[in-house]
């Protein structure tokens, strides 16, 4: 099932990456004699509200969605570690302190939250670094910024089990620093698991960002994602459904190829799991 | 009685634990809004009738020149008053436009809780009992698609089928229905069908793997053993035995994952056009109403708070390993 999934996503990642390669039809050529069309020759996917053509509209959509996807990940995990690292070899105040923090973050309702920051922060990122850029920099901070407990709290307990460890402590007899000690001796063998869960967070991830600009506080209209292009064809769905269909698919199939890819790595770096 | 006693101190000191975190939820929400640009007399300042003065005296009333620990208290003291502010949009308080929207919210979210655990637990505790048989492949398998499906997709596909193909269910939810007695409650039936399936299947497919695992772990154990060669028939095994036990971690799984019920309530709110806090929220959003934000964001942070404690409590009582310490 895994193998399939990889399969499946590779087969998705490599239509968004080269697709503009070879559908060349741009993503705003308004043209109303064709709009709210079915899928044809000359629109494989149909068309919008506009006569947009939806096959390279996902395309494009389906290059942010994964990219905001990656990156929250990327700056998820990054906290995550950190947190988790700090936490795990300072005891007693400090590491009550970030594990606090951290329950108070995983005790916080994440959409209402998300939603907040950017409804606070949305116009200001917007003045510095124009409509794309900063709605990407924003969402992608913000998605990161609400996801990284779990990883902390991973990241610690590995942490607390192999800082007591025979060859940790062969290493501290040596004389290794305890930088050199996270860095060489706990960290690689910490990843395991993190693995996994930056796996499932990029999925998550993914639902993140649709679901914010589904809400319509994600990217905007002219920029096409996957959430947005669902937006714009909700109030379609009894003369369009397939313009809601396609997206809504895509999205469905990327978060499952990649839950299912997590489940199989989780199976294959924990062996005492799989029952 | 001793443990009457003991217990109320358990439950006491829960509610002492709650307070820094609400105290914490609070100072995360007024840092955000302090530290996001803009300024209230914005307005003022570009309006020529409004003299300097004028505004630096307004400024200096409503105290926005105060030390930000002053702001943040007299803030605090308001909401504790329950001195919400006002909606720019609706002209109403937003404590009671809150109220007005809550109970909706807390229906849906309470019946798609219900429909979840009335799904995950027959279907977990089955799968369980049958490890790798043709039936928890099944299970499984829809549970990871159950819980890849995200909401507004399902909720999209839902009122495709049934309110427009098939024409059986009303798409938008409606407050303000006409008839009485049967009829009011069966139409109230009907508009909530689909937003609480859509809630409650995303909910169970999540909790389906949970309780799987959990009856696992417990299966396993001795006393199930024990019970078993007492000559206790399997089934009692199973739902005396094994399900009563493998529950309690479920339990505080569900209390754990209301923040993620509420991320799905808003959506659902908000496709469904549920007049609950959620299509609150979003509304509010889309037109700059920034008092009732704040409200709704800090209401549902303590409800789920609230629900965390639920479950602390819930497990203290289910648990007697847990010690009411």
């Amino acid at each position: 099932m895994a193998l399939f999934s990889a399969f499946a996503l590779g087969l998705i990642l490599f239509g968004v990456l080269a697709g503009p390669l070879i559908w060349r039809v741009p993503i705003n050529e308004i043209d109303f004699a064709a709009k709210l069309q079915g899928p044809s020759w000359a629109h494989p996917l149909g068309t919008d509200d506009l006569g947009q053509d939806l096959l390279s509209r996902l395309i494009y959509g389906g290059r942010i969605s994964i990219a905001v996807g990656f990156a929250a990940m990327v700056v998820a995990i990054f906290f995550g570690v950190l947190v988790g690292a700090v936490a795990g070899m300072s005891s007693g105040r400090v590491d009550a302190a970030l594990m606090w923090v951290t329950d108070l973050f995983l005790s916080l309702p994440q959409l209402p939250l998300l939603l907040l920051v950017i409804y606070l922060f949305r116009e200001p990122v917007k003045g510095v670094m124009g409509v794309e850029g900063g709605a990407f920099v924003l969402i992608v901070a913000v998605i990161g910024g609400t996801r990284w407990m779990s990883a902390a709290r991973l990241v610690r307990a590995q942490f607390l089990s192999l800082r007591e460890k025979e060859f940790v402590e062969a290493a501290r007899a040596l004389g290794a620093s305890r930088l050199r000690q996270v860095m060489q001796h706990i960290l690689p063998n910490a990843l395991g698991p993190v693995i996994v869960v930056a796996t499932i967070d990029v999925a998550a991830a993914i639902i993140a960002e649709s679901t914010l600009s589904f809400l319509g506080l994600g990217f905007p209209s002219d920029v096409p994602t996957w959430g947005s292009v669902l937006r714009d064809a909700k109030d379609y769905l009894d003369i369009a459904p397939h313009w809601a269909l396609f997206p809504g698919s895509l999205i469905f199939i990327t978060v499952l190829a990649i839950n299912f890819i997590g489940d199989g790595l989780r199976d294959a770096l924990d062996p005492r799991r799989v029952l | 009685m001793q443990v009457d006693r003991v217990s109320r101190q358990y439950v006491i000191r829960k509610l002492l634990i709650m307070i820094p975190s609400l105290l914490g939820i609070s100072i995360v929400l007024f840092a955000l809004l302090a530290l996001a640009p803009g300024d209230p007399f914005d307005e003022l300042a570009t309006n020529p009738a409004v003299p300097p003065e004028v505004r630096a005296a307004l400024r200096a009333k409503f105290g926005l020149d105060d030390p930000i620990w002053m702001r943040y208290w007299h803030w605090l003291i308001a909401l504790l008053q329950g001195d919400w502010g006002f909606s720019f949009v609706s002209r109403m308080d937003v404590s009671t436009l809150i109220l007005q929207r809550l109970p909706v919210t807390l229906v849906v979210i309470g019946a798609s809780q219900i429909l979840a655990i009335l799904i995950a637990i027959p279907v977990g505790v089955l799968a369980a009992t049958r490890p790798y048989s043709l039936f928890d492949q099944i299970a499984n398998t829809f549970a990871f698609i159950g819980f890849s499906l995200p909401t507004f997709f399902t909720g999209l596909v839902l009122i495709l089928i049934f309110s427009i193909q098939l024409d059986w269910l009303p798409f938008v939810y409606r407050a303000d229905i006409a008839a009485t007695g049967w009829a009011f409650y069966w139409e109230h039936i009907k508009q909530s069908i689909m937003p609480v399936t859509v809630l409650g299947l995303f909910q169970g497919a999540a909790l389906v793997r949970f309780v799987r695992s959990s009856v696992l772990d417990v299966i396993r154990l001795d006393y199930v053993t024990t019970a078993r060669s007492k000559g206790i028939g399997e089934r009692k095994v199973i739902t005396r035995h094994v399900v009563r036990t493998a529950l309690i971690p479920v339990v505080t799984l569900v209390a754990l994952q209301m923040p993620i019920v509420f991320s799905g309530a808003i959506v659902t709110e908000q496709i469904f056009r549920v007049p609950g806090i959620g299509s609150l929220l979003i509304t509010s959003m889309l037109s700059n109403d920034t008092p009732v934000v704040m409200g709704v964001t800090f209401v549902s942070a303590c409800l789920v708070v609230i629900f965390n404690l639920i479950a602390d409590i819930l497990y203290g009582w289910l648990d007697p390993r847990i010690a009411f310490r």
